[in-house]
């Protein structure tokens, strides 16, 4: 029962990870029809933007973190403005291309300025101490993940339901041309769609190392090729889609390695035949948008 | 609030859908443009709603140029579009799609004031305040669409085709709710295919045919017009009643073949 519990709270903080990554390629995918390649390296920014205030800096853990998270959210909107906006107009295609350009961008660009060598996520006690409760030791971590998504999630939901820019950016993801008929600006909405998404990264990356300590300029592929699956998985598009499916990939994965332990290097390959599974009985996700449009 | 049109020149991908359009929206009145399908009806209200860059001519706004400034920017001004099709946000609720009409306002005491007056004039929408819009009827719908560019406090109404798609009970009843937010004293510009319909509310129209006005006149002088009458209004032998109706016709054998 310990055994299981530590196994369920472990699950329920990588899902929740997943989650908040998951809702930043949602929530670009609702407003730009886009798969926002450049998303795991904004993450992997964000990790040596930590590293950076702590290690270097020498900054206080909230300060660091507020900059971290700030300079991601600046740096997908950066993205949209060079990369995306340009392109708007353009096929589909070439505004993914562009996606992906940017993301090797972004990894190269890391390398250079920070070098190929693994650095070591620096480790907050506050976060990483392990309590006991009753027979079960876990890391305090793993239970404020959980709780920090829960509420960043709050805030995300009362900002899309009550506030004005929130139900523009779900005008916008819904018709462009009825959003502008309503005076709204796309352009602006789209960049705070972007600086949502991204900031919300920041935040999973800083919680990310902080479980996972390892930075190198290609740690945001895998978590991206991740959460990108999970917000495929809930139906991509769908805000609460992306939470359910990054929590169901996060235990699936989990549950997996701790009932066969030998399957543990599978770990990943399971993630991608959930996918495969989810994509051939329901093609819009758990969550789904309905692809029949009324005409 | 006067509109006047001068010139206007647009074009898509090489081929010119106004090909220099002239008219004259007074304050207060009823105008409308109307026109076959294809005739650049609808390009000529998203060009001066900003959605569509004109290529030459200008559009003047009470002597002002409102040429080239963002959409926003003319709403901002008082330029409100009920767009062709309605395009409410289906997976909004009937208050939130009211709400997302008043965008632009930031008076949240007057924005509710408002929403009572729409709620006035359609019964109907404040029975189904929490419905999701896109649950609605074509005509509910339509009442949605109007309700919202309401909501917005527009000076100029435009209305591309509200009757498209719609019974002719529900049809009246729109055209109804036009005569009755022109006599609160919103100046409205309409765009139909329906050329019966539309004459009969306007005090002044407009003949659109690819891409040029041909005809303009009183709603009664148009109406009265022989070529009017052959080409719109359907009191010719050979041609179909109108085009509005030919047009429901192919969307119903359409509706059939996806069935």
């Amino acid at each position: 029962m310990a055994t299981f519990f530590q196994h369920m709270t472990n699950a329920l903080s990588v899902g929740s990870l997943y989650a908040l990554m998951a809702i930043g390629y949602t929530m670009v995918y609702g407003v730009l029809r886009l798969i926002n390649f450049a998303h795991g390296e904004i993450f992997m920014i964000a990790m040596y933007m930590v590293f950076y205030g702590l290690a270097i800096f020498f900054l206080p853990w909230y300060v660091s973190f507020t900059l971290a998270i700030v300079i991601t959210a600046l740096l997908g909107v950066a993205a949209e403005r060079l990369a995306y906006r340009p392109l708007r107009d353009a096929p589909r295609i070439s505004i993914l291309i562009s996606a992906i350009a940017v993301s090797y961008f972004l990894q190269n660009l890391a390398t250079v300025l920070f070098g190929g060598r693994p650095l070591t996520f620096p480790q907050v006690p506050l976060f990483t101490q392990i309590m006991t409760l009753g027979s079960v030791r876990i890391p305090r971590l793993s239970i404020l993940v959980p709780l920090i998504t829960l509420v960043l999630l709050a805030l995300l939901m009362l900002l899309l339901k009550r506030t004005k820019t929130g139900m523009a950016m779900r005008a916008v993801a819904r018709d462009y041309d009825a959003a502008r008929l309503m005076g709204i600006d796309l352009n602006f909405t789209i960049a705070t769609t972007f600086f949502i998404g991204s900031a919300l990264a920041g935040v999973g990356a800083i919680m990310w190392g902080m479980k996972y300590p390892q930075i190198n300029p290609t740690v945001g592929s895998m978590p991206g090729i991740k959460c990108f699956i999970a917000a495929v998985l809930g139906g991509i598009g769908n805000t609460a889609g992306a939470v359910l499916g990054g929590v169901v990939l996060g235990i699936v994965e989990i549950m997996l390695v701790a009932l066969w332990p030998s399957l543990s290097g599978y770990r990943d390959a399971f993630a991608f035949i959930l996918l495969i599974v989810v994509l051939l009985v329901k093609p819009t996700g758990l969550l789904g948008e309905k692809t029949t449009e009324k005409v | 609030m006067k509109l006047e049109i001068r010139d206007l020149r647009v074009s898509y991908g090489g081929i010119q859908a106004l090909k220099g359009v002239s008219f004259t929206v007074n304050e207060g009145s009823i105008v409308t443009l109307i026109g076959a399908n294809g005739a650049g009806k609808s390009t000529t209200l998203r060009a001066v709603s900003g959605l569509q860059k004109a290529d030459g001519g200008s559009i003047t706004l009470d002597g002002q140029s409102i040429m080239g400034l963002p959409t926003k920017e003319i709403v901002r001004r008082g330029i409100v579009m009920v767009p062709e099709g309605r395009r409410v946000f289906p997976d909004m609720t009937v208050r939130e799609n009211l709400l997302i009409g008043a965008f632009i306002r930031s008076d949240r005491a007057e924005v509710e004031k408002d929403l009572r007056h729409v709620f006035e004039l359609f019964p109907r929408l404040s029975e189904r305040t929490w419905q999701m819009a896109g649950t609605l009827s074509g005509g509910e719908q339509q009442m949605l669409a109007v309700g919202r560019a309401l909501m917005a406090k527009p000076k100029l109404l435009m209305m591309d085709e509200p009757s498209l798609g719609l019974a002719p009970l529900i049809v009246r009843g729109i055209f109804d709710i036009i005569k009755r937010v022109n006599a609160d004293g919103i100046t409205v510009l309409l765009i139909e295919q329906n050329a019966n319909a539309a004459l009969r509310v306007a005090g002044y129209g407009y003949v659109l045919e690819t891409g040029s006005i041909v005809l303009e006149g009183s709603g009664a002088a148009l109406m009265a017009d022989p070529r009017v009458q052959e080409a719109y209004l359907g009191k010719h032998k050979e041609k179909p009643q109108n085009a509005h109706d030919d047009y429901t016709a192919v969307a119903a054998t359409a509706g059939r073949l996806t069935d």
